[in-house]
């Protein structure tokens, strides 16, 4: 695996980030740093605000105070064209897949493709079978997204954000809803793509297995604010108690059940 | 609770709801100039408005003109007018009956499909997945369905008021023995351009509330499921009153 040193330069800097709906604080100040080629996991609880400060990152929620630089470039305060110059670098796989229903797997893979680059249908037909093969899919490029399971829509749906080629992928809860084989394939498709592609990577998530297997460095989000960050084994043998009692997944200790 | 405050509520809400729907129409059109131009989508839409509502449109038309044709000669007949029934048909059909019951049909089998498929895309995060594809949802998902619907009703229309009359037509003819020469003439001496043209403007101005409340409900639910049923709902009976409230003001306007 390539190491990231301490010294590649920052691609997302995440800085005093702020987030209510209605009265319900959701995120307060959150401080995120990553590198360059690095693999980032968010772990936190349900309700954290983990797909929130996801969703800030590529552009879909405005936070209402604090600031996100990736590459330098502070990108909250965007107008829609430059925001979707700077979505065009970026790839994210979603929580359910988020298919669209209406369309065919291969053009769902090639979406992005059609959209931003000008290419004839059958060039696009095969960056999207390439891409699919990559991913272990073969010979599913004609059938809709209604008719594939659950880890066959997670893995095209990962390979419609990498169609584009994009610098930075987001995985919003890869392994979340998927039997455990599937998820574990998942994690090393993921950790596949960070070498191949060498993209930097935020995924959010709370399987810990998953957590362990896919990030270089872990961070947790507690009531609105990164906690702790660390190596996975940094993770492992932290002394905060919110910490150890989120990585060993008890019910009884400091965290409060909502 | 104090009815004051009630009503206060209601009207704070209802006026935030109409300023956003205002908001995404003004979007919708500026969207509609931008490229690309998404034949493909348009086309998929105008099928879908058009093509496949025809025959609920064609079965509304027919019957009403039918009874229209019934109920006015039974009026007429008292007077001595039944030789007015063709034109009694004709007028209402096209300056009124058509344009309002094919909005209020096309409101209930599209706009509540619009607000349905919009509000799932929206809980299934398929409407976030078009922004990280660097897509605008408003110009690749309301955009085609909202031309497609201000093309498509006032051709549902020129349908409905032929059907229509001629619906009449025939229960005056076959059923009440009318003089089919006397009949037609009295449908085409008395018609005139300004009808058939008055009730097209009002069909196009109902496919562009239908489209733009229906995709509006759609694509802001919220709350999953529930939600979606919720929106379904909405479009539906809120396209459905604005139709036939706007339909007075705009009758009004061109009288």
């Amino acid at each position: 695996m390539i190491k990231v040193d301490k010294n590649s330069p920052i691609k997302i800097r995440v800085v005093n980030l702020h987030k209510s709906f209605g009265n319900k604080e959701v995120l307060r100040g959150v401080q995120l740093e990553v590198r360059q080629g690095e693999s980032m996991v968010v772990i936190g609880g349900s309700g954290s605000g983990k797909t929130v400060l996801i969703k800030c990152i590529i552009g879909l929620i405005r936070p209402d105070k604090g600031e996100i630089y990736v590459d330098g470039v502070e990108i909250t305060a965007l107008n829609e064209r430059r925001m979707n110059e700077v979505r065009k670098r970026f790839g994210m796989l979603f929580q359910g897949g988020a298919l669209f229903d209406s369309l065919k797997v291969w053009e769902n893979v090639g979406f992005g493709l059609r959209r931003q680059a000008r290419l004839s249908e059958e060039e696009i037909r095969r960056i999207a079978s390439e891409k699919l093969k990559l991913l272990g899919l073969q010979n599913i490029e004609d059938l809709m997204p209604a008719e594939l399971s659950g880890g066959m829509k997670k893995r095209v749906s990962l390979a419609r954000a990498i169609a584009i080629e994009p610098e930075i992928l987001l995985y919003d809860e890869p392994t979340t809803g998927i039997d455990p084989v599937m998820a574990d394939a998942i994690n090393g498709l993921i950790v596949q793509m960070k070498e191949r592609l060498s993209v930097t990577s935020i995924a959010i998530t709370h399987d810990m297995k998953s957590a362990y297997k896919i990030g270089d460095r872990i961070a947790m989000l507690y009531q609105g604010e990164i906690i702790e960050v660390g190596t996975p084994d940094e993770i492992k043998d932290s002394r905060n108690p919110i910490v150890q009692q989120f990585i060993q997944g008890r019910s009884e200790g400091p965290i409060q059940l909502v | 609770m104090n009815p004051f405050r009630w009503i206060g509520n209601y009207t704070m809400r209802f006026v935030e709801e109409a300023g956003r729907i205002v908001v995404l129409f003004a979007q919708t059109l500026s969207w509609i100039f931008r490229p690309p131009l998404q034949g493909r989508e348009i086309m998929k839409q105008m099928e879908e408005v058009g093509v496949r509502s025809f025959p609920v449109v064609i079965i509304t038309a027919g019957f009403t003109g039918m009874v229209l044709a019934l109920q006015s000669f039974t009026g007429f007949k008292r007077f001595g007018a039944e030789t007015m029934v063709g034109t009694v048909v004709a007028l209402s059909v096209t300056r009124e009956l058509g344009p309002v019951l094919t909005g209020l049909m096309v409101s209930g089998r599209v706009g509540s499909a619009m607000a349905a498929e919009l509000g799932t895309m929206r809980v299934t995060e398929q409407i976030d997945a078009l922004y990280t594809l660097a897509t605008n949802p408003i110009k690749y998902l309301i955009v085609p369905r909202f031309l497609a619907a201000t093309i498509m009703l006032p051709i549902l229309v020129i349908f409905a008021d032929v059907i229509g009359i001629l619906g009449g037509y025939l229960v005056s003819v076959l059923i009440l023995g009318t003089n089919p020469t006397l009949y037609i003439r009295r449908t085409w001496n008395f018609l005139e351009f300004n009808d058939l043209y008055s009730g097209l403007l009002k069909a196009a101005c109902f496919g562009m509330i239908l489209a733009t409340i229906s995709c509006y409900h759609g694509f802001f639910t919220q709350g999953g499921a529930e939600g979606v049923g919720r929106a379904t709902t909405k479009a539906v009976v809120i396209s459905s009153l604005t139709i036939l409230i706007s339909n007075y003001f705009i009758t009004a306007a061109l009288f």
